[in-house]
C-alpha cells in the first residue's frame, strides 16, 4: 500500500523555478494549504475561548519565530526577548494613544523601533558570543524594563497604558474571532517571510555565522552586519508580537515584560526546536497551552486533594523547568525533530528503515 | 560626609555577600567552564532549610548551620550528577537553558514547600548597633563582612595547599591533562558543585539576617553575574573587588541617585556596569584573556 500521507516519486523538475519552489512537492503543498485551511476555519468550529487561546499561541508564534532567527539560525542567545516585546508593545500604545495614530501604521513602527532597540544591544555581539552575549542581554532586559518602569511621562510607569483594539473603515477588531484572523494573517506573514529568509543569502549567512563564524569571515561574510541584521529582524518580529499582545489584551504594563517572559520565549524555541520555523510555532502553542492544561488538571484533580489548586504557580514553575531539562537531555531538537520522525515513520511505513 | 561613610560600610558588607555568592558562580566556571543560573536558588534552599531547622526544629544556630551546609553540599552534588552531567561538552546554550530550567523547578519547590511570605530569621548576632567614628552600622554587617572574609581566606588557602583544591585548578586549567595525571574530573565537578552550593547557602543566611527571607532572594543570583564578570569569570581575587566594587556602587547609587530618578537605581546599577565591562573589558579585571574574540 502507498503511504498516504507523502508519495515522492516521479517528481521530475524541469525549470529553475521549480527546483527553487519553497514546497517542491505538489502535495506537500496542497497539505501545507489545507493545514493553513483548518486554521482558518478554527473559530468556526471551537468556542470564543478557545479562539482566544489561539490568538495567544499565534502571537507568541510570531515572537517566537522572531527569536529563532537569532538564537536557531544565526546562534546568538538571547535573554532580552521580554524587554524587547516590550518596546514593541509600549511603541505602539504611545503612537495609538498618545499620538492618535492608526494601528496600521503603528504595527510596522513598533516593529521597527524595536528593531532598532535590538540592533543597538546587539552592537556589542560583534565581541561577544555565547555565554558572554546572554549576559549582555540580560543587561539590556533589566535596562530597558527600569526605563519602561521608570519613565512615566511616556509609559506612565507601573500603572501601565491602555490601549485600543484597532479598526479598518468602519469595522472594528474587537470580537475574537476578527482578532484571531488579523494575528493569523501577521503569523503567515511571518512565517512565509522566515521560511523564504533562509533559503536567501542573507539566511545563508547568517546559518555560516552560527556555524563557525570564523570560517563565514574568511568566506567573505560581514560578521558584524549580519549579527546585527539578525538582530534587527529578530527584534522586528518580536515588536510586532508585542504590539499585537498590547492591543490584544488592551492593557499593557510593565509586569508583562519581565526575565520571566524571556525564559518562556527561549523555553519555547529549545522545546519546539532552535533553527526550525515549525519548531517555534509547535513550541509556542505548547509553552502557551501548557499552564491552562495544567489548571485543568488541577481542577479535575482538585476534587480529591483540594489543597492542590493553591500550588498551581509552584507546580507550573517545577513543570516548566522539568519539561526544559528533559527536552535538553532527550530530545535535544525539539518538538520539530519529533514532528520529523513522525512523518519519516509514516513515509516508510510498513517498513521501519 | 557621614552619610558617604554609612553607604560606603553597608555597600562593603553587602558586597561582600556578592562576592560570597559570586565565588560560587566562579568555581563552577572555572572548574566546568558552566555557569549556573540557579545560583539564586540555591542561595535559597540554603536559607530556607536553615531558617526551619531554627524555628521548626528549635536547634541551635550553629548546629543548624552545619546541617545547612551538608544538606547544601548533598544537594550540590546531586543536581550536578542528575542534571548537569549530561551537558558536559554540549554547547553554551544548552547549559544556559539546563541552569534555567533548574532555577525554575527549584523555585518551584521552594514556593511548594515554604510558600511566597516574607519570613523573618531569628536574629543571630546582636541586636544592638556599632558606632565607629560618625558610622552608626547593625553588627549583623560586621559579622557578615567577617564572616565573608574568613571564608574567602579559607578558600584561598584550601585552592592554593589541598589535594582537592590543586585537583579543582589543574581541572580548569586542562580537564584533559588533568584526566591523565589521574585526577577524577567528575569527582572534581561534583565536589565543586558541593562547594558553590555551600557558599551560596552561607551568603543566603547573612542576607536572610539582613533582610529576611522570601522568594525574591533569588534575584541576587543573577546580580553575581556582574559581580563575577567584573572581577573576571575565571579569577576568585576578582570575585572580592567585584564583589565590593558593585556592593559600592550599589549602594551609593541607592543613597544618592534614587531621590533624583524615582527609586529602583540600586537594582540597575549592576547591569548598566556589566554593560559599561562587556563593551571595554570584556575579560573583566582579573580574568583571563582567551575569550573567543569575532
Amino acid at each position: 500500500m502507498r503511504s498516504p500521507f507523502v508519495s515522492e516519486c516521479g517528481e521530475f523538475r524541469t525549470s529553475y523555478r521549480q527546483d527553487m519552489a519553497l514546497y517542491k512537492v505538489p502535495r506537500i503543498r496542497y497539505r501545507v494549504y489545507g493545514i493553513l485551511l483548518l486554521f482558518a476555519l478554527l473559530p468556526w468550529v471551537v468556542s470564543e475561548y478557545a479562539t482566544s487561546l489561539a490568538t495567544l499561541c499565534a502571537i507568541a508564534s510570531i515572537g517566537a519565530i522572531g527569536l529563532n532567527i537569532l538564537t536557531g539560525y544565526t546562534g546568538q542567545i538571547s535573554i532580552g526577548v521580554g524587554a524587547f516585546l516590550g518596546v514593541g508593545g509600549y511603541t505602539s500604545a504611545v503612537l495609538t494613544s498618545t499620538l492618535g495614530l492608526s494601528f496600521w501604521i503603528s504595527l510596522p513602527l513598533a516593529g521597527l523601533v524595536t528593531a532598532l532597540v535590538g540592533a543597538l544591544f546587539g552592537i556589542p555581539s560583534l565581541r561577544l558570543k555565547g555565554l558572554y552575549l546572554a549576559m549582555a542581554t540580560l543587561a539590556a532586559q533589566v535596562i530597558i524594563l527600569y526605563t519602561i518602569n521608570h519613565w512615566d511621562a511616556l509609559t506612565g510607569g507601573t500603572g501601565g497604558m491602555i490601549l485600543s483594539r484597532p479598526t479598518l473603515g468602519g469595522y472594528s477588531f474587537d470580537s475574537e474571532m476578527s482578532y484571531y484572523y488579523l494575528t493569523l494573517a501577521v503569523l503567515v506573514f511571518v512565517y512565509i517571510f522566515t521560511s523564504n529568509l533562509f533559503r536567501s543569502r542573507t539566511g545563508r549567512a547568517f546559518v555560516a555565522v552560527r556555524d563557525r563564524d570564523l570560517a563565514a569571515e574568511v568566506m567573505g561574510i560581514n560578521l558584524f552586519r549580519y549579527k546585527v541584521l539578525a538582530f534587527a529582524i529578530s527584534s522586528f518580529f518580536v515588536g510586532l508580537a508585542g504590539a499585537l499582545m498590547g492591543h490584544y489584551t488592551m492593557v499593557i504594563s510593565p509586569e508583562h515584560f519581565e526575565i520571566g517572559v524571556s525564559i518562556e520565549y527561549l523555553a519555547m524555541i529549545l522545546i519546539g526546536g532552535l533553527g526550525s520555523v515549525v519548531g517555534s510555532i509547535f513550541g509556542a502553542i505548547f509553552i502557551t497551552l501548557l499552564p491552562v492544561f495544567l489548571r485543568e488538571v488541577i481542577n479535575t484533580a482538585a476534587v480529591y486533594l483540594p489543597q492542590v489548586t493553591e500550588h498551581f504557580g509552584a507546580l507550573h514553575q517545577i513543570i516548566f523547568g522539568a519539561i526544559i531539562i528533559l527536552f535538553l537531555i532527550y530530545e535535544p531538537e525539539g518538538l520539530a525533530k519529533i514532528w520529523r520522525n513522525i512523518k519519516d515513520s509514516c513515509k516508510l511505513w510498513p517498513f521501519s528503515y | 560626609m557621614d552619610m558617604f561613610l554609612q553607604l560606603l560600610v553597608i555597600g562593603l558588607a553587602v558586597g561582600s555577600i556578592y562576592a560570597l555568592v559570586a565565588l560560587g558562580f566562579v568555581l563552577i566556571y572555572k572548574s566546568s567552564d558552566a555557569i549556573n543560573f540557579a545560583q539564586g536558588e540555591f542561595l535559597l534552599v540554603g536559607t530556607y532549610v536553615c531558617l526551619t531547622l531554627i524555628t521548626a526544629y528549635g536547634i541551635p544556630f550553629i548546629p543548624a548551620l552545619l546541617l545547612t551546609l551538608i544538606f547544601s553540599a548533598l544537594l550540590g552534588w546531586a543536581i550536578e550528577r542528575v542534571v548537569l552531567r549530561p551537558f558536559i561538552g554540549e554547547p553554551v546554550i544548552s547549559m544556559i537553558m539546563a541552569t534555567i530550567g533548574l532555577s525554575s523547578l527549584m523555585a518551584g519547590f521552594v514556593h511548594l514547600f515554604w510558600g511566597t511570605s516574607t519570613r523573618v530569621f531569628p536574629t543571630i548576632f546582636p541586636d544592638a548597633p556599632v558606632e565607629i567614628g560618625p558610622i552608626v552600622v547593625s553588627q549583623v554587617y560586621i559579622w557578615s563582612l567577617f564572616t565573608v572574609l574568613a571564608l574567602l581566606a579559607i578558600f584561598t588557602l584550601f585552592f592554593k595547599y589541598s589535594k582537592m583544591g590543586i585537583a579543582m585548578r589543574a581541572t580548569a586549567d586542562d580537564q584533559q591533562a588533568a584526566l591523565s595525571m589521574g585526577i577524577s574530573v567528575k569527582k572534581v565537578f561534583a565536589v565543586t558543585w558541593g562547594i558553590s552550593a555551600i557558599v551560596s547557602a552561607v551568603g543566603g543566611v547573612l542576607l536572610g539576617n539582613i533582610n529576611g527571607v522570601n522568594s525574591s532572594l533569588a534575584a541576587i543570583g543573577l546580580k553575581v553575574l556582574p559581580v563575577a564578570l567584573l572581577g573576571g569569570l575565571d579569577s576568585i581575587p576578582g570575585v572580592i573587588v567585584g564583589g565590593f566594587i558593585i556592593g559600592i556602587l550599589e549602594s551609593l547609587a541607592g543613597g544618592y541617585l534614587d531621590q533624583q530618578l524615582g527609586g529602583g537605581v540600586k537594582e540597575v546599577v549592576p547591569f548598566i556596569v556589566l554593560v559599561l565591562i562587556l563593551m571595554f573589558k570584556p575579560y573583566g579585571l582579573f580574568g583571563k584573556r582567551e575569550i573567543e574574540r569575532v
